[in-house]
């Protein structure tokens, strides 16, 4: 029970901070419209994290969906490192979005299947949002790629900041084999290769060459943070902290 | 004191005066997000579906729904929320859909096309809801609410929002 309550708190954090990045355009977006789309997507990533929150909860008993994201100090968040890198220029944000979109489908197409109820219905509900963002980002790290030198460097830059952070999505952590083992949760190393092929295929028609033999930097499913983080849930957690149990 | 024939079909009818607050033409049945109304000891337990997973008039609708059948008499109205079997546009009745026409919003397609993975797939045609024509095009698949994509008429050169797929 404890592996899957650390999963599912896992599957909601990386959710929520990346959601909370995404917000960080809010108003700043490069034209209206892919403003509108980034917070779009930052409240589809919310409303997952509120879904995945709210089944924590009842799994643990006795605590609500704020209780755990407003709350929770930093080596408590389960968060891949990926959702927590600083958002940089648009051309990183995209690339970030499409390396964790691109994992999320593969994620939620298996994770539909799942022996939890719950979980199943959580990916059979998001997967389609899932799919909007991955078109969304995926057709803009092409078009960014290949298109001025300006954004063609903007892009290699971007891939040179994060490729070191696609490793982890699919090294599983402690609590990951159990939930693997009774059909719960999904095997990330499986879906290592598809993943790889499609961001192959992208970055070849966006002229871009995929790294190898980076190093990959992991520990943040298993709370051990980069130093973004405690700036995120510092903003994150505020008002919780300041008045707490504050409601409107 | 209040005297009422504790059957569904009132419930649903009481249900009705509750709208989308988004979309204020549509009523939460229109939307087809209620999938069932008990009744334990004439206490109403309603179960709604949500839209999107995100879409944040979900609390309001609930509260509306607590709000209006107390109003009409009931106690303890309980609201439960459930994901299985999933929403999909295909649940709007085709009284919502005509509804949402009048407003200037352009109704969901009988049939999904674009909800898949592939990239740079071809516009979803959609009708214009001012002028009628099919000569439109898609300015972001991202509107004003998670609902809605935002496109273009041709013809008349109105924008419009497309209640999109889903």
């Amino acid at each position: 029970m404890n592996a899957k309550i650390d999963y599912t708190l896992h599957l909601a954090d990386t959710t929520l901070i990346l959601s909370q990045r995404n917000s960080e355009w809010c108003g700043h977006g490069p034209i209206l419209e892919q403003d509108i789309a980034i917070t779009n997507i930052s409240l589809d990533l919310i409303g997952q994290a509120r879904n995945f929150y709210q089944y924590a909860a009842k799994l643990i008993g006795n605590t609500d969906e704020d209780k755990i994201a407003y709350l929770r100090t930093e080596r408590e968040f389960k968060n891949l490192l990926l959702a927590e890198q600083p958002n940089g220029d648009w051309g990183q944000t995209i690339l970030r979005q499409y390396f964790f979109s691109q994992y999320q489908y593969l994620l939620y197409q298996q994770l539909q299947n799942s022996k939890d109820e719950q979980l199943a219905a959580i990916a059979a509900k998001a997967i389609k949002e899932t799919s909007y963002h991955l078109r969304w980002s995926g057709e803009w790290v092409i078009r960014l790629g290949e298109g001025t030198d300006e954004s063609h460097q903007r892009m290699l830059n971007a891939v040179n900041e994060l490729w070191g952070y696609t490793g982890e999505m699919f090294i599983p952590a402690t609590y990951e084999s159990p939930v693997v083992k009774e059909n719960t949760g999904v095997s990330v190393d499986s879906l290592k290769q598809p993943w790889l092929e499609k961001v192959k295929t992208i970055f070849e028609e966006a002229t871009i060459t995929v790294p190898e033999k980076v190093f990959m930097h992991s520990g943040g499913k298993e709370g051990k943070h980069t130093e973004h983080l405690g700036f995120i849930l510092t903003e994150l957690q505020y008002m919780q902290r300041a008045y707490p149990n504050s409601e409107w | 004191m209040i005297t009422h024939s504790t059957d569904k079909k009132l419930i649903y009818s009481y249900l009705e005066e509750i709208k989308d607050p988004e979309v204020p033409v549509l009523s939460i049945t229109d939307l087809g997000i209620v999938r069932d109304v008990i009744l334990n000891n004439d206490e109403p337990e309603v179960i709604i579906t949500p839209t999107y997973t995100g879409c944040p008039a979900m609390d309001m609708i609930a509260a509306g729904i607590k709000m209006v059948l107390t109003s009409h008499g009931y106690k303890n109205v309980k609201v439960t929320s459930v994901l299985s079997p999933v929403w999909t546009t295909d649940w709007m009745s085709e009284e919502g859909k005509r509804k949402l026409k009048e407003y200037g919003i352009a109704p969901p397609n009988p049939k999904q096309q674009v909800c898949n993975e592939n990239l740079f797939a071809p516009n979803e045609t959609v009708q214009c809801p001012h002028c009628n024509s099919y000569h439109t095009h898609r300015i972001s698949e991202f509107g004003s609410t998670a609902c809605k994509a935002l496109y273009q008429c041709d013809d008349c050169k109105e924008p419009f929002d497309y209640f999109k797929c889903h």
